[in-house]
């Protein structure tokens, strides 16, 4: 075990695998020389070859079609965008191409994206989006969202051995913030398993990501024994542990940093409420961002990204219903 | 013949222009026998004030609107015969008169022996505090769930949710208590103006019968109808503020209230207690509080006055030779109490009485009160007085004859006489103590002679006492 950042654990999780496995590549814009937008593959390039380490064009459609090129014809790439929020531009490749080609023709498309998303640091419209529920939305395509450093490694691992595309949302906001100890050798974090983050008797938060940490927050600001289920995988998601927490605590509260409106929430609370409706003490309620861009202002993008204060305010709803 | 299918009694078309009635006067409870054509209840319109007759004949199931309540012509009043329990099918309101046959075997269906003429059974159901389907209190999925597998009506169950609502955590705290309990902490000493139980036990133990002046069955209270006016806002009763609601209204129905006040010089007793708090704190871990004395002095004094401790029962009058002592307690959220009592208190010494109600006041806390702590009660203590109120007119806890209030201690300029019988001004710790007395039972002078005895053992308190 040592100590490692959330970004460090992601880089420990790539370079265990590129050592492991000469299938292993990285691609992206800049992840070779400069070592990564956020530094996540700093001295890759040294390490494994530039041929392992590949500098592309600024084309995310290029290096989306690129991978899944590769991983047709048996590679493993990690793809990075530089932000989450770029892989719009690769939609077609992504949604049309690897998420289909299994199902159209049985060839397994073994991407993992790698995407920094998230906000928190006045990043502006194009620059901090978690667009999760997106792709979450499209059969055929996984969707990870680690919390923590360990799992952030795990995950890593699971995202390159799993034979579907897997888009790992690496938020960007927990890079250097969050440390934890974090296993030397290699290990994996399975794929569609929760954590229970914190345990608790009252009421229940459903989240991932950074929002596992302002959960924590607002779990101190309230006066109740909270449990706080962190997904950390959003598709696969595990049904039976949130099913399992609202049948313990009958109170529960969704929170995801992305916005209201189809973000993965929705899809959360209406399996509660279809699957465990007898089990239900108090309406399911949404903490999300609203139904907007996310603003560069750092007062507008303090009020657009739920904080502990509001998730307190929404526990104390539930508490008291 | 009695029908074995519901009829619903629906408010009547009173003219063409009048579009609703308001219900004046039931002439029937739910499990009275009635006939066709009998009159059931009276309403009043715009137009006319008129009497309803039963559309048929047979027990009234259900009364589903109360006294006072207004609704729209057509609207089911209530409904005659049928299964009380199960959700009546809206049948017309035309006298049905089923062919017997039919009847059999419906009632065999029923998995219930079968007579030809079924005996007009009163309904089981005990005292209601809430009128059935008055829908006003929104039970969750899980409570409907957990209600339904234990076999409890929620609505016996104290809400602590918004607006009253039974909580999950209300119920499964219901059912860990074997029964009702309240359902928030409750202050160390009992304070509260007005105590009464918590909406009845489901069959009340060994309770009295209720006093034959009463009404049958305690009308409940109206439920309001209708919708806030500007700058109202309206919220459900819970179950227990209900409970509290008719059970005020039934003791100042029953019982003739009297309250006599006197002073008691608590000086000594002050005194007495500083010595004992540290002894009674390092071996005991037990707070001996003032309300443990005047505990302690009112039994005795009991002993002396057994109507106090007595009861009204039909036309006799019940004296007992124990005191199951009663305490006002206040629940944390200030919506509600609940008097748990001391069994046999009269054989508690100071010590016993101080821990007994430490632990009703813990138990009350934890929600692990039982029927049994809230039942049987004889007379009862209300402490209001730790908010500095120095006089009070408390109402009994029915069917007791009396309730004692104890009010804020404080030091005030007092007359005393010395040994030498010189007049002189001191300064004395004085309390205020009530009793509310139902005169049908107690007169004033013995009223009084109790409460001087009780304030003669209290400024008489020896140092060795217990």
């Amino acid at each position: 075990m040592s100590e490692k950042t959330y970004l460090q654990a992601i880089s420990d999780g790539l370079r265990t695998e590129m050592r492991r496995d000469n299938r292993v590549f990285v691609l992206g814009e800049d992840v070779g020389v400069y070592g990564g937008a956020f530094k996540v593959t700093l001295g890759f390039q040294e390490e494994f070859g530039s041929w392992r380490v590949i500098d592309t064009p600024l084309s995310e459609t290029a290096i989306v079609a690129g991978a899944t090129g590769a991983a047709m014809m048996g590679l493993r790439p990690v793809a990075e965008m530089q932000f989450a929020d770029f892989v719009s531009c690769a939609w077609d490749h992504l949604v049309t191409v690897a998420a289909k080609q299994r199902w159209r023709a049985g060839t397994p498309v073994p991407i993992v994206l790698r995407l920094p998303s998230g906000g928190g640091f006045s990043g502006g419209p194009f620059h901090s989006q978690n667009p999760e529920s997106s792709f979450a939305h499209i059969p055929g395509l996984k969707c990870v969202c680690p919390a923590t450093p360990e799992d952030a490694k795990g995950l890593m691992i699971s995202a390159i051995e799993d034979p579907n595309p897997v888009l790992f949302f690496e938020h960007k906001h927990l890079y250097r913030r969050i440390k934890g100890e974090v296993p030397d050798e290699r290990y994996t974090t399975p794929i569609g398993k929760a954590r229970i983050h914190a345990e608790g008797d009252d009421v229940t938060v459903i989240t991932w990501g950074a929002m596992v940490y302002t959960a924590e927050e607002a779990a101190k600001m309230v006066d109740a024994s909270v449990e706080i289920v962190d997904l950390r995988t959003v598709m696969p998601w595990d049904k039976q542990a949130v099913l399992d927490s609202v049948r313990k605590t009958s109170k529960v509260l969704v929170l995801h940093e992305d916005t209201r409106t189809g973000g993965f929430g929705g899809e959360i609370a209406a399996t509660i409420a279809e699957e465990a409706f007898e089990d239900l003490d108090a309406p399911v309620k949404r903490v999300t961002a609203p139904d907007s861009p996310v603003p560069f202002s750092p007062v507008l993008e303090k009020a657009f990204i739920p904080q502990p204060d509001g998730v307190a305010k929404a526990l104390k709803e539930l508490i008291s219903y | 013949m009695a029908t074995n299918t519901a009829v619903d009694v629906v408010m009547p078309q009173m003219g063409v222009s009048v579009s609703e009635g308001t219900i004046t006067k039931w002439s029937k409870n739910v499990g009275d026998t009635i006939e066709a054509d009998e009159t059931l209840l009276e309403i009043s319109t715009d137009k006319v004030d008129t009497e309803v007759p039963s559309p048929a004949s047979g027990v009234v199931s259900e009364i589903l609107v109360q006294e006072g309540e207004t609704v729209e012509v057509g609207t089911v009043l209530a409904r005659i015969g049928g299964e009380p329990a199960a959700a009546a099918p809206t049948a017309p309101p035309e006298p049905a008169t089923q062919p017997a046959a039919e009847a059999t075997a419906a009632a065999a269906t029923e998995g219930r022996a079968a007579p030809p003429e079924p005996e007009p059974e009163p309904v089981a159901k005990p005292a209601e505090p809430v009128a059935p389907g008055n829908g006003k209190a929104f039970v969750s999925p899980v409570v409907a769930r957990i209600a339904a597998e234990h076999g409890i009506d929620p609505s016996q169950v104290s809400g602590t949710g918004t607006g009253g609502r039974v909580t999950k955590k209300d119920i499964q705290g219901f059912i860990e208590s074997g029964a009702q309990a309240p359902q928030a902490p409750a202050p160390e000493p009992p304070s509260q103006p007005a105590p009464v139980q918590a909406p009845p036990p489901a069959p009340a133990p060994a309770a009295a019968p209720a006093p034959p002046a009463a009404k049958p069955a305690a009308a409940p209270i109206p439920a309001t109808v209708g919708s806030a006016q500007a700058g109202e806002s309206l919220e459900p009763m819970s179950a227990m503020r209900r409970g509290i609601a008719e059970h005020m209204r039934r003791s100042l129905d029953t019982s003739a209230h009297v309250t006599s006040a006197i002073e008691v010089d608590m000086t000594r007793v002050v005194q007495i207690r500083e010595k004992l708090k540290k002894e009674y704190q390092a071996a005991y871990g037990v707070n001996p509080t003032y309300l443990a004395f005047i505990a302690r002095a009112t039994v005795e004094t009991l002993r002396d006055y057994p109507w106090v401790n007595g009861e009204l029962r039909g036309d006799q009058i019940v004296t007992r030779n124990y005191v199951n002592l009663g305490f006002a307690v206040e629940l944390a959220d200030g919506k509600g109490l609940i008097v748990p009592n001391l069994k046999n208190a009269e054989t508690l010494n100071l010590l016993g009485m101080a821990k007994g109600i430490a632990d009703v006041a813990r138990r009350a806390r934890d929600k692990q009160l039982t029927p049994d702590d809230v039942a049987g009660g004889s007379f009862t203590i209300t402490n209001p007085g730790g908010y500095g109120t120095f006089h009070g007119t408390p109402v009994i806890s029915q069917p007791q004859a009396g309730i004692l209030g104890t009010y804020a201690i404080v030091k005030r300029p007092w007359v005393i006489t010395d040994e030498n019988g010189a007049d002189a001004i001191a300064i004395r710790s004085m309390m205020n103590l009530t009793l509310t007395y139902d005169h049908r039972l107690v007169d004033g002078a013995y009223a009084g002679r109790f409460l001087r005895d009780l304030r003669e053992r209290l400024q008489g308190w020896g140092e060795t006492d217990y």
